[in-house]
C-alpha cells in the first residue's frame, strides 16, 4: 500500500507540472499569435515525426540521462554535484585519449577500456570537491565549480597541445579506433542514423543506480547520510566515507556521459568554447524525476524531446523555440515549489489523503 | 456574550479545524474567565496547540466563533490577536540572543526621536515602569544569551504585558525550567491574575495543573472531553480524562537487585564544540541491575557525557570500562557493538532518520551485518520481518512497516527507538531524555520497558531535566552541575528540595551525599 502511496505522491506533481508547463506554454504561443495545436504538433513531429527525428532525440536524451543520474546519487547523500559539467569534460577526454592511444587492442577489450577510462577520470574529478567535504567540511558546490572551470581550460590546453590530431592545427583530437565506438544500430538504414548503444548503457546505469541506492548497504548509508546526517552518526555510520563514494559514484556516471559522447557521437575530443550544459540540464533532469532513477529516464526523455523538438517548431510552425525554454523553466519551477503549489493542483490532496488515511490512523 | 454569573473575557464557540486527513479541533468550546488560571490539558497532538494558534491568529479556524470581551471578533494574525490583549509566550522563546532584555521587549515597538533615532531612555524607562508595575524584577541591559532560561521566559512575559496583554497563553512553560524556577513561575502567574489578568495555562504535567489551575480543560483527539474545577478533580481523573483509560501514573516497579558493578567512568575530562571544558573529571559506576540517573538544569554537560560515553564524543582524558573492556574513545558503531545502546535526547535529529520508513529506521544500528545484509546487499525480506516483530513487540500503532517515520506520533516514534536500541540485547543503556514531549501513555510504556531493561540486570543510565522521572525511576541519582558530579544519593534519600540546590551547584553536605554513592 505504501508503495503505491510513495509511486503516486511521487509522480502526481511532476506529471501536473509537466501537464501545467505545457498549456501555460500553449496560451504563450496564442498570446503571440500562434497557433498552439500547430506549435506542438511540430514539435512532436519534430521529435517524433520520422526515424531520423527520433534517432536525434535519443542522441539528446542519452548524456541526459547520465548527468541526470549523476545529480540524484549526489544528492541522495546531501550533496549538490554542480560538477558534473567539468566532469562530463574530462570523461571525454579520458575516453578519447584511451580510444586513439591503445588501436589496435580487441573490441572487447577496448571497449571496456575506453568507457571505464572516462568513468574513472570523472570520479577522480569529483573526488576532489568529494574528499575536501568530507575531510574538512569545505562545501562542495563552490568546489565543484571552480573543477568546472579548470576542466575546461584544461581540455583546451590539451587538445591544442598533448592530445592534438598530429595531422591538423584544428583543435581536435586524432579518431578512437574502430574498436573503441559504440554500435550505432540503426546504421543500416542511414548513415545518418547516430542512436547508438549508448542509450542502452543508459537505461542500464539507471537501473544499476536503483538496485545501489535501495538494495544496497552502500545506497542504504548514502540516503542516510542525505536525509539526516546526525543521526546517521549516532546509528554508528562514517558518515564522511558515504559523502565521498556518493560524489565518486556521481563522478563516475557524469563521467559515463562524456566517455558515451565521444564513443558513440564524436570519435573525438572537439575542443568546447563554452560548457555544453549537459551538467546544469542534468540537474533539471534530476529536480524534476525528484531523484529517482527510474523516474530519471522519464524526465530525460521530456528534456530530450522539448530540446530536439523545439527547433523543429521553430522552424514549421514558426514559434520561437524559447517558448520551450520557458515551458521547462515552469514545470522545474513548479517541481521544485512543489510545496507552495500543492494546493493548485485540484484533487492532488484528496488523492493523497486517500492513500494516507491508514497512516495518520494514529494522529 | 456575558454568562450568567461570572464575566467571561474570552469564548471560543464550536472550533472546527481540518487538515488533509485530520481533524484537529472538532466543535470545541472554550471559555476563560476574568483573573482565573484555565488549563488547557491534552496528550501532544490532542489539538491543544492547534486552538492556541486559532486564538492567536496563526490559523484560522473552519468553524466556530471567537468572543473577546463578549464581542465577536475575527483574528486573521498575531496582530488582531495582539491589539485584542492577546499575548502568547511560545515553548521555544522567541528572543534573540544578542540582544539585550530592553531591545528584545521593544522590538517591533520602538519608542522614537524624531520618527528616526531609537529612544532608549525612553525604552528603558517604559520596561521598568511595567517590570514594577507587575513586580517582574529583570535587569534591562543585560544581554538575553547570558540570562537564565526562568529569566528569558520572564521577558517574554514581559513583552506580551508591554503590548497590553489581558489574556496570556502560556504554552507548556515548565517544560524548560528547574523546581525552583517552577515555583517562580507559579508566583508570578497569581499575582498577575490578581492584578486581573488572565492565563490560559498549557501543560500535560498534571501535578502542576493540579497546583496551579483554577479550571482544567481537558481534550483528546481534537474533542473536549470535559471541563472540571480543580477543586473537584484529582490527578488520576484528569489523567482518566487526558488518555481516556486508567494510567499507571506511579510506576509501579520492584526494589533494585543490583548486581556487580557493571560499568564505570574514571575522572572523565570532555571538550565541548568550541573546545571548552564541558567535563571536569566526571566519575561514576553504573551495578547491574540499576538505574543511576542524572539529574541537572540543561547544558550542565550531561549531553558531552552521553556522547562521550557512545562514542560520539572524545575523551581528552580518563576512562570508561564496560563489564572490565575499556571502551573510551572507541567509534560509536565499535561501542555499539560492546553492547552500548543509546536513546538520544532529540529523537528527531539524532535518533531518526524521518524519511525513512519504520522498517528502514529499525535497522539503522544493524544494516551492515548479517542477518540483515551479506555486507553488500540488503536482504529486505529479512529487515521487514524484524521490522513486523519489533512493531508488533513493542506496540508502535501504524498500518505496517513501510509508513514514514515522520508519520508517526512521537510516541510512537519514540517506540520505535526504543525497540531499536534494546533489541540489541544490550549490557548498558544510556537514555537520555527517553520521554521528552511524550503523552502519558507513552511515558508509561517507555518507564515500564526501562524497569524491565533492570531487572534483567541490565545498567541503565538515565539522563532527565525531569525531576519527577529521575525520581520516579532512579535508583541512585546522579546530579551535575558545570560538568562535574555535584553529589550522587540513594534515591531513598532524595527530595526535590535537596536535589534541587545540587542542581544549583550547591554541594550542602558533600559527605552525606556522596555516602549513597559509596563504592565510587
Amino acid at each position: 500500500m505504501t508503495k503505491n502511496n510513495k509511486w503516486w505522491s511521487g509522480i502526481a506533481v511532476p506529471l501536473a507540472a509537466i501537464l501545467v508547463g505545457l498549456v501555460i506554454g500553449g496560451v504563450l504561443m496564442f498570446i503571440t499569435g500562434n497557433n498552439p495545436f500547430a506549435g506542438y504538433g511540430a514539435l512532436l513531429s519534430g521529435s517524433f515525426g520520422s526515424g531520423i527525428d527520433f534517432s536525434e532525440t535519443l542522441v539528446y536524451v542519452n548524456p541526459l540521462i547520465f548527468a541526470g543520474l549523476s545529480i540524484a546519487v549526489a544528492y541522495r547523500a546531501g550533496l549538490f554535484n554542480i560538477g558534473a559539467e567539468g566532469q562530463i569534460i574530462v570523461g571525454m577526454l579520458a575516453s578519447a585519449f584511451v580510444g586513439y592511444q591503445f588501436a589496435g587492442l580487441p573490441r572487447l577489450l577496448h571497449l571496456p577500456l575506453t568507457l571505464g577510462a572516462g568513468m574513472l577520470a570523472g570520479a577522480l574529478w569529483a573526488s576532489v570537491p568529494g574528499y575536501l567535504k568530507a575531510k574538512f567540511g569545505v562545501h562542495e558546490v563552490v568546489n565543484s565549480i571552480m573543477m568546472n572551470y579548470i576542466a575546461l581550460h584544461l581540455s583546451h590546453y590539451l587538445v591544442t597541445g598533448p592530445l592534438q590530431d598530429p595531422n591538423t592545427t584544428l583543435p581536435y583530437s586524432p579518431d578512437i579506433a574502430q574498436n573503441a565506438r559504440l554500435w550505432r544500430f540503426l546504421s543500416g538504414i542511414g548513415s545518418e542514423y547516430r542512436v547508438n548503444t549508448g542509450i542502452f548503457i543508459a537505461i542500464l546505469a539507471a537501473f544499476v543506480v536503483y538496485w545501489l541506492l535501495y538494495k544496497t548497504t552502500i545506497g542504504y548509508e548514502i540516503r542516510a547520510v542525505g536525509f539526516n546526517a546526525d543521526a546517521s552518526r549516532y546509528a554508528g555510520m562514517n558518515t564522511s566515507r558515504a559523502m565521498a563514494t556518493a560524489m565518486l559514484i556521481s563522478g563516475a556516471l557524469a563521467g559515463l556521459a562524456g566517455a558515451v559522447q565521444v564513443m558513440g557521437i564524436q570519435y573525438k575530443f572537439l575542443d568546447i568554447f563554452a560548457f555544453e550544459g549537459w551538467g546544469f540540464d542534468g540537474i533539471a533532469v534530476a529536480l524534476v524525476a525528484k531523484n529517482n532513477p527510474i523516474g530519471i529516464l522519464g524526465s530525460a526523455f521530456l528534456f530530450g524531446v522539448l530540446h530536439r523538438g523545439s527547433q523543429t517548431m521553430q522552424a514549421l510552425a514558426g514559434v520561437p523555440k524559447e517558448t520551450i525554454g520557458i515551458v521547462q523553466a515552469l514545470i522545474i519551477f513548479i517541481v521544485a515549489a512543489e510545496g507552495l503549489v500543492k494546493g493548485w493542483i485540484p484533487g492532488l490532496d484528496k488523492i493523497k489523503a486517500l492513500f494516507n488515511r491508514g497512516k495518520e490512523a494514529d494522529v | 456574550m456575558v454568562s450568567p454569573h461570572e464575566k467571561l473575557v474570552l469564548e471560543m464557540r464550536g472550533i472546527t479545524k481540518r487538515f488533509p486527513g485530520v481533524v484537529a479541533n472538532a466543535d470545541v468550546d472554550f471559555t476563560l474567565k476574568k483573573g482565573e488560571i484555565h488549563t488547557l490539558l491534552g496528550e501532544n497532538g490532542a489539538g491543544k496547540s492547534t486552538l492556541m494558534k486559532i486564538l492567536y491568529g496563526l490559523y484560522q479556524a473552519d468553524e466556530g466563533e471567537i468572543y473577546v470581551h463578549g464581542e465577536k471578533r475575527e483574528i486573521n494574525e498575531p496582530n488582531d490577536a495582539l491589539s485584542l490583549g492577546i499575548g502568547m509566550v511560545h515553548q521555544h522563546f522567541m528572543l534573540i540572543p544578542q540582544f539585550s532584555v530592553v531591545e528584545n521587549l521593544v522590538l517591533g515597538t520602538e519608542p522614537k526621536r524624531g520618527g528616526v533615532f531609537l529612544d532608549m531612555a525612553a525604552a528603558v524607562r517604559q520596561v521598568e515602569d511595567v517590570s514594577r508595575e507587575y513586580g517582574l524584577a529583570i535587569d534591562p541591559h543585560a544581554k538575553v544569551m547570558n540570562i537564565s532560561v526562568g529569566m528569558q521566559q520572564r521577558v517574554e512575559i514581559l513583552k506580551a504585558l508591554l503590548r497590553g496583554a489581558e489574556i496570556l497563553v502560556l504554552d507548556e512553560p515548565t517544560a524548560v525550567l528547574t523546581p525552583q524556577e517552577v515555583g517562580e513561575l507559579f508566583t508570578i502567574m497569581r499575582n498577575l491574575t490578581e492584578m486581573g489578568k488572565s492565563i490560559i495555562f498549557i501543560s500535560h504535567k498534571l501535578k502542576e495543573v493540579m497546583e496551579i489551575s483554577d479550571r482544567v480543560t481537558v481534550i483528546r483527539r481534537g474533542r473536549i472531553i470535559g471541563s472540571v474545577t480543580t477543586a473537584e478533580t484529582n490527578v488520576n481523573d484528569l489523567a482518566r480524562m487526558m488518555v481516556g483509560r486508567d494510567v499507571e501514573l506511579v510506576v509501579s516497579k520492584e526494589p533494585a537487585k543490583p548486581g556487580p558493578e557493571m560499568f564505570r567512568i574514571t575522572d572523565l575530562h570532555v571538550q565541548d564544540d568550541r573546545h571548552l571544558p564541558a567535563l571536569s573529571g566526571v566519575s561514576l559506576s553504573v551495578r547491574a541491575g540499576e538505574i543511576l540517573g542524572i539529574a541537572g538544569v540543561d547544558g550542565n554537560g550531561q549531553n558531552e557525557l552521553a556522547e562521550a560515553i557512545t562514542g560520539m564524543r572524545k575523551a581528552t582524558s580518563g576512562q570508561i570500562v564496560l563489564n572490565g573492556k575499556d571502551i573510551t574513545n572507541l567509534s560509536s558503531r565499535r561501542v555499539f557493538e560492546s553492547k552500548v545502546v543509546h536513546i538520544p535526547a532529540d529523537r528527531h535529529r539524532h535518533g531518526l532518520v524521518l524519511e525513512f520508513s519504520i522498517a528502514e529506521n529499525m535497522v539503522l544500528r544493524t544494516y551492515y551485518a548479517p542477518p540483515f545484509s551479506n555486507k553488500t546487499v540488503l536482504d529486505w525480506e529479512v529487515i521487514k520481518q524484524e521490522a513486523r516483530e519489533l512493531i508488533e513487540e513493542y506496540d508502535v500503532r501504524t498500518p505496517n512497516e513501510d509508513v514514514l517515520a515522520s508519520s508517526l506520533s512521537g510516541g510512537n516514534q519514540q517506540k520505535v527507538i526504543v525497540a531499536r536500541e534494546l533489541a540489541q540485547e544490550p549490557e548498558l543503556i544510556v537514555a537520555a531524555q527517553p520521554t521528552r514531549g511524550l503523552d502519558v501513555g507513552a511515558i508509561e510504556f517507555v518507564h515500564t520497558r526501562l524497569i524491565e531493561a533492570r531487572d534483567a540486570q541490565k545498567a541503565v543510565l538515565l539522563f532527565s531535566l525531569e525531576l519527577d522521572e529521575i525520581l520516579a525511576l532512579a535508583d541512585r541519582i546522579a546530579v551535575m552541575y558545570e560538568g562535574r558530579i555535584v553529589g550522587i544519593v540513594d534515591r531513598e534519600e532524595a527530595t526535590e528540595e535537596k536535589l534541587g540546590l545540587m542542581m544549583a551547584g550547591v554541594s550542602d553536605d558533600r559527605t552525606s551525599a556522596v555516602a549513597g554513592g559509596g563504592e565510587l
